[in-house]
Formats: C-alpha cells, structure tokens, sequence
C-alpha cells in the first residue's frame, strides 16, 4: 500500500514520493471503448448528482419564503380557497327541492350594509347559494354558525366580524372556508367566511355583521337576532378592545396579515383576537445572543490563544479533540443542562424571581457557540507566519506580548469571522432557546425576564398552527428573516472576510 | 511600562487563558460527569428494551431508540452517497477557479450557516407540502376515478344522473363487494347538508375531491430523514472534500502517466487513499444529524406512538424530541426525572459514540501519516 496524504511540502525533499496503489494497466483492449461509455455514463451521473444537490441548496429560500409570500404579496391564494363549492343539486333538477332545504327567511334585521344582505344580489349568486346551503346544517344542531359574505372588490372596507374568531371551530376551519360547515355539523360553532378578494384598506369594526346573515338563515332563531345580537355585539367588541388594546386592529384568526401589523410590541398569536408584534422577540434574540456572545467570546478567544501559543505540544493534542467534543453535543442535550443546572446555579447566585431567563439561556447558547469560535480562531491563530512571532521574540517581547500584541491583531480578520459564525449560530439555535428562555413573548429590558427568540417562536408554535392560515405564514417569514440573516452573515465572512486576510497575508510574507 | 507592571500583566496575561480553557474542559467534563451519574443508575436493560407507559412517565424508551436509529439509517443512505459524489466532483471535475465552482462553495458555505429551524420549514414547505401533497393527489384521483366508475354502474342510485339521497349511497358503497370504500363512507357522513340530503353523482364527486386521503402529505419519517440529510449534506461535502484534497497531485500524475484514465484514477487511487477520511467527515456529519431536533420538530416526530413505525410515511418517536417533550411538557415533573436524565444519557452516548469513532479514524490516519 502507498502511503497517502503525506504532506507535500518542499522541505521533504529528499524522500522519495509514496508510491501509488495502482496496478499496472494492461495494454489497450478491445473492451475499451466501451468501458469508455461506462466511464461516460458515471462521469455524467456524477455530474447530475452534484448538480441536483446544489438545486437543492437554492431551493431553500425559495420554499421558505414561498409560504410567507402572501403577507407581501396580499393573499391570492386565500381568494382561491375562499370560493366556497357548493354541493347543492341545480335548482328545478330535483322534485323534492322545496322539502328538503326551506327557502331562506326574509332579511330580518335592517341592515344598513347592503353587501351583507344575501337578497341584494350585489354580491354574486355563488356566495348567496352557499350561505343557504350552509344554513340548515347548523341549524340542525341548533348552534351557532355564522355565515358571513364579505364585500366584493367594490367595498374599500374590510370588515372584521366579532363572532367569526371567537370560537374554536372557526380557528381551526380558518384555512379553509369549504369545511366550516362540517364542523357546525359536529357542533361546533363554524363560520363559513366567503371573502371576494377584498381591498383591505381600513378595518372597520361592525357590530351589525353578525347579526344581519343571522337573521336570514336560520328562522328558527330570526326573531331573537336583532336585539339579542346587538347587545352581544357590543360586549364582545369592548372586550376585544380590551384584549388588543386600543391601537392594534382587531383580527381574527383568518385575518389577512399586514406587514405594519407586526410593529408592535405584543406577541400573542393564540389568544381570542391574535395579535402578531415582532418587537419582543427581536428584542429576545438581541438579548440572549448578546449574552452569548459576551459569555463565548472572551473564553474562547483567550483558550484558542492558549492553545496556539502557550500550551505544551502533547497537552495541545489532547484539549483541541477535547473541545471538539463540545461541539458534538446535541443542543438539546445543552438546553436541558440548562434548564436543570445553569438555571439553578443562576437563580442562586443572582437571587433571580424568574428561574429560566435571558440569562441562563444566553449562557446555554454560549456553550453551543464556544467551539465554534475556539475552532475557528484557533485556525486562525496557528495560521498567521511563525516569522511573525519569531521577529517579536527576536525584538525583545516577552512571550506574552508577542501573541496579545503581534499575533492576535495579525489574526483579527479571521477570529471576527469566527465571532460572526458564532453569532449566526446564537441567533439560529432553537433547542436550547425553546428549552432555557422561558419564552415569554413579553417586551423588557430587563436581562432576568423570561424571554423568547425568533428559532424558538417558530419551534414551538409551527407543530400547531393551521397549515395556510396567517400564523402560519408569519413564522415562516420568521424563518425567512433568520435565513436572510445567516445568508448575510455568510456573504461578509467569505468576501470581506476573506479578502482582508489575503490583503494581511500577501503583505506579511 | 515598569518592568514589575509587566511582570504582573504577564502574569495574569499567561494565566487567563490556561484558566478559561480549563473551565471549558471543565464544562465538558461537569455535563457527561453529571448525565453520567444521575442517568446512569436508570439506565436498565427494560428501561432499553420497552415501551413507555401512562403518559410516558413510566417505562422505557425504545420506540424512541427505535426511531432515532431508522431516522440516522435513512439519512445516512440519503446524505453520504449524494454528498460524496458532489465532493468528487468538486475536487475532481470542477475547475477551481470557475465561477460555477464558486458558486457552489458559497452555497455549501451558505448552506452550512443556515440554522436547523429553517431546515425544518424547508421540510414542510417543500417536501410535506409540495412534494408529499403532489404524491398524495395524484394518488387520490386514481382511486376517485375507480370510485366514480362504480358510482355509474347500474346498481349505484345515483347512476346516470339520477337523484338520491347520501345515506342511500352510503348503503350502496358499503353493499360494494369489489371495493373497500371505508374512508369514502366516513367521509361522506360529514356531507355539509347531512346525510338526507339529495344529491347527484356529480355532487358526490365534487365532494369527494375535496377529502384527499393524506399519506405522504403530511409529516412522516422518510420527510424527517430528509430534511436532516439536506442538513447534513454541506457538512458531508467540505469534510469529504478536505479528505480528498490530501491525496498528493504526484499520486494522480503518476496514475495518469501510466495511461489510467480519470474516472480509473478517482476510482482506484483517490478513493482508497482517502477512504478513512471520507468515513470520518462522514461519521462526523452523521453524529451532528443524530441530535438534531429542531428540523424534525413538525416534519415527523411524535411524543407517544401505537406501535413502531412500520411504513416510510409513519410518524416515529425521537430520543432528542423525547427528551424535549420529558422536559417540557411532562404532567408530572418529578416522576419523569429520572427518565430524562437516563434518556439524555441514552443520546448523549450514541452522538459521543459517533465523535468518537470519527476521532480515533482521524488520530489513525495522522499517525499513518506521519510514520510514512
């Protein structure tokens, strides 16, 4: 066998090169022509494999920001699914018609919004016919399915109607219209939303729009509607009111999503009426990833200098595979140590009322980050020119001073993008931030409250959220945030990066 | 500066990073010392071998090893061949300094930053619900068009247009010997004007279309491992790639001098010389996948499971997940305790089982390298 991998380097000269493992080939054969083809095949197989696997690679984005593009692009797809299909035989095609499905009542409140009046005929035949369609199933079981038709593209005004979010049958049939009725059918409150593309320019809240539909589908309950209803209305408005407060639209849970809906400060995406601010959890993730980072930072910079400069050969062979291994720990191996023992120690030793905070996750995220930069910078540090130090010591510095004051500036551009790929890592890791934050998605300054970053948001709520829904498509715009984020932390390492230590190199040598 | 200053900075300017590097080994040894003792006194052959019980605060964990092991199994089949093959090309095929294989490093390079969350998002937006979906409709329309086939024979009701009522063409698919139309007839008693509705059979299809039978668009086990292996796979790709750079220039030259041709080089002289090196960047990748949660958080793991996973599109338990869910999650905080640490105990020793393995290969092959 040959000796492989030696290193090649121009001092070795005198050896002999290692001596190849490969027989002596035959004389050309008649075989090889097509051996030649087979050769092809392999070469081109290799060749589409490779390339596949990139494809791969740029199709992330595309897929991640796929599912969050109708927050940017208004909601197309919404429009589609909200065409509501009908299962009701053509009218005049079957005999018993009249006994089957009674003709819808008479609009019983007044309603003053002509657009909520099924009689009209301004909205098209389709919604009316599926508002009586879905009436007597949820008349049947004598609960409260409200069928609302939303205005068409005329109406400038989209109006939020209370009842639609306020159950959880209407949560979970949110993504799709067409299914609402079923669960009314079950006994669950169901709302069949029949929206018609509207622009959403201002949201106004009406309390009539429960009451107007209500009246025309179901007669059992036609007479109690008006009064009953309004009173109701209002209650739950003010009550709505007091759960967004006073400046954040109310929604629903089917709501379209704006992107200045996330300005504020105030994530609560499960409670009656959702309510999507992103401030707290930037400011999570600021938090956390600046203790991180203060807490990996100087450890791992200063036992990389160690290593590299100050340590005995033997004792620098056993402590580089030995921190290694810190970073063959999965996180969330780290993030229950954490939640057991950091979490602990941090509550006794500052006396803190919260025992998982940004703190302790901060320092959780720093033990996934130490290796990281230790590996990096040490690289870093093992690769600036002996000459250097050879030159320093040569001058007079003491051992010190010419790795604090020589070496660790001619390492700089190399230890920052070790710095900058810990960084990417804080900001990305989920387990240990689900596990040791806390995840309150308050907003504070305070560095002891519980908090919850952008990897942990979309970890804990994505197992529960209605495919398609808004919910959804802001944690995936979370998640396109966090790419955009590493993508740009990537781009600065490899090319300001790199060519800054090209730049140092070239004139060191 | 004073000479006595210096000495004083000097003193504390070597002593730091000794002290910083010792508390990291520290650490280190403090987290496996301490899984090591409190986990390890749980540690049983029947806390191994069986299934958890009531709520899974008692009993074992191996549906959870169980999955873990299939899960690695699947990714490893799906990462390391596709992931070796990129190397080989970009070392062997690629011009280095071409745009195209620029590109590409930067997207591995990418790639390698992109936190696991958006690895999992990747996983549902593209694999659950694009292609998984896709499978799962296609599916379906072959089963409706055998479905509408038997709705126009001349038994059916609804035949020819015909008018009849739900419930009849529930008697009549349940009377159906040649099919079994199960789901179809739970499905359509949630037939939104009940079942003494009036329907023909162009409503009844219209409905059905509606009830795509999910299989493999929704979260499943071949969807996880997946997910995991794109994670894995820049991991795979740089450190094969870094293997394959050590084999010397000289010993290619010297293969193809003596008329071998390129695929045979790769073949017979670059592979074989650096196959201890492709194991290891593999095993390492591998070792980084198996505690992953983050990515198989809502791409397939479950916390409690009837039976093992039998199918590629089953959901399936996880050791990270589970340890998650003991954690988090759990009714009652103190009778769980042992089992968590006794399950991180369990996770930890198989990811420290791979690194290790990858670090002994890798001490073999510098002592064979520095011996020749």
């Amino acid at each position: 066998m040959g000796a492989p991998g030696a290193p090649v380097t121009t001092g070795s000269a005198g050896a002999p090169p290692p001596r190849p493992s490969v027989a002596l080939r035959e004389p050309p054969s008649l075989t090889q022509k097509s051996r030649h083809i087979g050769e092809r095949i392999i070469e081109s197989g290799i060749f589409v494999v490779a390339t596949l696997s990139i494809i791969f690679i740029f199709l992330i984005f595309l897929f991640v920001f796929r599912e969050a593009s109708p927050i940017f692009f208004g909601s197309k797809q919404n429009a589609d699914t909200a065409v509501v299909k009908m299962y009701e035989l053509p009218p005049g095609l079957d005999p018993q018609e009249g006994k089957a499905t009674p003709p819808p009542a008479a609009s019983g409140g007044s309603s003053e919004q002509e657009v909520y009046n099924p009689e009209t005929g301004s909205a098209p035949g389709a919604h009316k016919d599926s508002a009586g369609a879905t009436a007597p199933a949820a008349g049947v079981k004598n609960d409260s399915g409200t069928p609302s038709a939303r205005p068409g593209g005329s109406s400038e005004q989209e109006v939020y109607n209370p009842e639609t979010g306020s159950a959880p049958g209407a949560r979970k049939d949110s993504s799709a219209p067409a299914t609402a009725a079923p669960s009314a059918g079950k006994g669950d409150s169901g709302t069949a939303a029949v929206k018609a593309g509207g622009k959403d320019n201002q949201e106004v809240y009406n309390p009539e729009t429960g009451s107007a539909p209500g009246g025309t589908k179901d007669s059992s309950t036609a007479a109690a509607a008006p009064a009953a209803a309004d009173t109701s209305q209002h209650a739950k408005d003010s009550l709505a009111r007091l759960i967004v407060g006073n400046d954040y639209p109310i929604l629903e849970h089917d709501s379209p999503v704006k992107l200045s809906y996330l300005l504020y400060d105030n994530w609560q995406p499960n409670s009656d009426h959702p309510r999507y601010g992103i401030y707290p959890i930037l400011l999570g993730t600021l938090k956390t990833t600046l203790i991180a980072l203060l807490f990996a930072c100087p450890i791992a910079i200063l036992a990389a200098l160690y290593t590299a400069f100050f340590a005995p050969r033997r004792l620098r062979e056993t402590i580089k595979p030995v921190i290694e291994i810190l970073a063959g720990f999965p996180s969330v191996v780290l993030g229950f140590f954490c939640l057991m023992t950091v979490a602990s120690i941090v509550q006794s030793v500052f006396g803190t009322e919260y025992r998982l905070n940004a703190v302790v996750g901060g320092i959780g995220l720093g033990l996934a980050v130490i290796p990281i930069i230790y590996t990096i910078s040490e690289d870093a540090l093992r690769a600036v020119p002996k000459s250097l130090r050879e030159a320093a010591l040569a001058l007079g510095a003491t051992e010190w001073e010419a790795a604090y004051k020589v070496m660790l500036p001619a390492a700089t551009p190399g230890i920052f993008a070790a710095v900058l790929l810990g960084l990417g890592r804080a900001v990305g890791e989920t387990m240990i931030a689900l596990m040791a934050t806390g995840n309150a998605g308050t907003f504070s300054l305070n560095f002891f409250e519980p908090v919850r970053t952008f990897a942990a948001t979309i970890g804990a709520e994505m197992g529960e959220v209605v495919v398609g829904s808004p919910h959804y498509q802001l944690l995936f715009l979370l998640g396109v945030i966090l790419f955009v984020f590493s993508f740009g932390i990537n781009l600065v390492t490899e090319f300001y990066v790199k060519a800054k230590l090209i730049k140092k190199f070239r004139g060191a040598e | 500066m004073s000479t006595t200053k210096k000495a004083i900075i000097g003193f504390f300017a070597l002593r730091i990073p000794l002290i910083f590097t010792l508390l990291i080994v520290a650490v280190i040894v403090v987290i496996i010392g301490n899984f090591l003792i409190v986990g390890g006194g749980h540690i049983s052959w029947e806390f191994l071998t069986t299934e958890p019980r009531n709520m899974n605060t008692e009993g074992g964990i191996f549906p959870a090893i169980y999955g873990t092991v299939l899960l690695v199994l699947i990714m490893t089949l799906a990462a390391v061949p596709v992931g070796t093959i990129t190397a080989i090309y970009l070392t062997e095929y690629a011009r280095q300094n071409s745009w195209l294989a620029r590109t590409i490093r930067f997207a591995v390079n990418t790639l390698a930053g992109v936190p696991s969350i958006v690895f999992g998002l990747f996983g549902l937006g593209f694999f659950i619900q694009t292609v998984g979906a896709q499978i799962d409709r296609v599916n379906w329309n072959q089963t409706m068009s055998t479905f509408h086939a038997s709705l126009e024979t001349r038994q059916s009701p609804v035949a020819g247009g015909k008018i009849a009522t739900i419930d009849e063409v529930q008697k009549y698919l349940e009377s159906s010997k040649e099919y079994d139309w199960k789901e179809q007839i739970s499905s359509l008693s949630t037939f939104p004007r009940g079942t003494d509705a009036r329907v023909n059979d162009d409503i009844v299809m219209r409905f059905m279309d509606d009830k795509v039978s999910l299989k493999w668009g929704k979260p499943g086990l071949i969807w996880a491992a997946f997910t995991l292996a794109l994670l894995t796979l820049p991991v795979v790709i740089v450190s094969v790639e870094e293997s394959l750079k050590t084999v010397p220039k000289d010993i290619r030259a010297a293969s193809l001098a003596l008329g071998a041709t390129k695929w045979e080089t790769i073949r017979k002289v670059v592979i074989p010389n650096s196959i201890t090196g492709i194991l290891t960047g593999s095993i390492l990748a591998i070792g980084r996948g198996a505690g992953e949660v983050a990515p198989i958080l809502f791409t397939g793991a479950v916390y409690s499971l009837q039976g093992l996973p039998s199918s590629l599109s089953d959901q399936f338990m996880h050791l990270g997940y589970h340890l998650y869910i003991l954690s988090t999650q759990s009714p009652d905080v103190d009778a769980v305790r042992p089992l968590q640490y006794a399950t991180t105990l369990v996770l930890l020793a198989l990811t420290l089982a791979l690194n290790f393995t990858a670090i002994l290969l890798r001490s073999h092959i510098r002592r064979r390298q520095i011996t020749s």
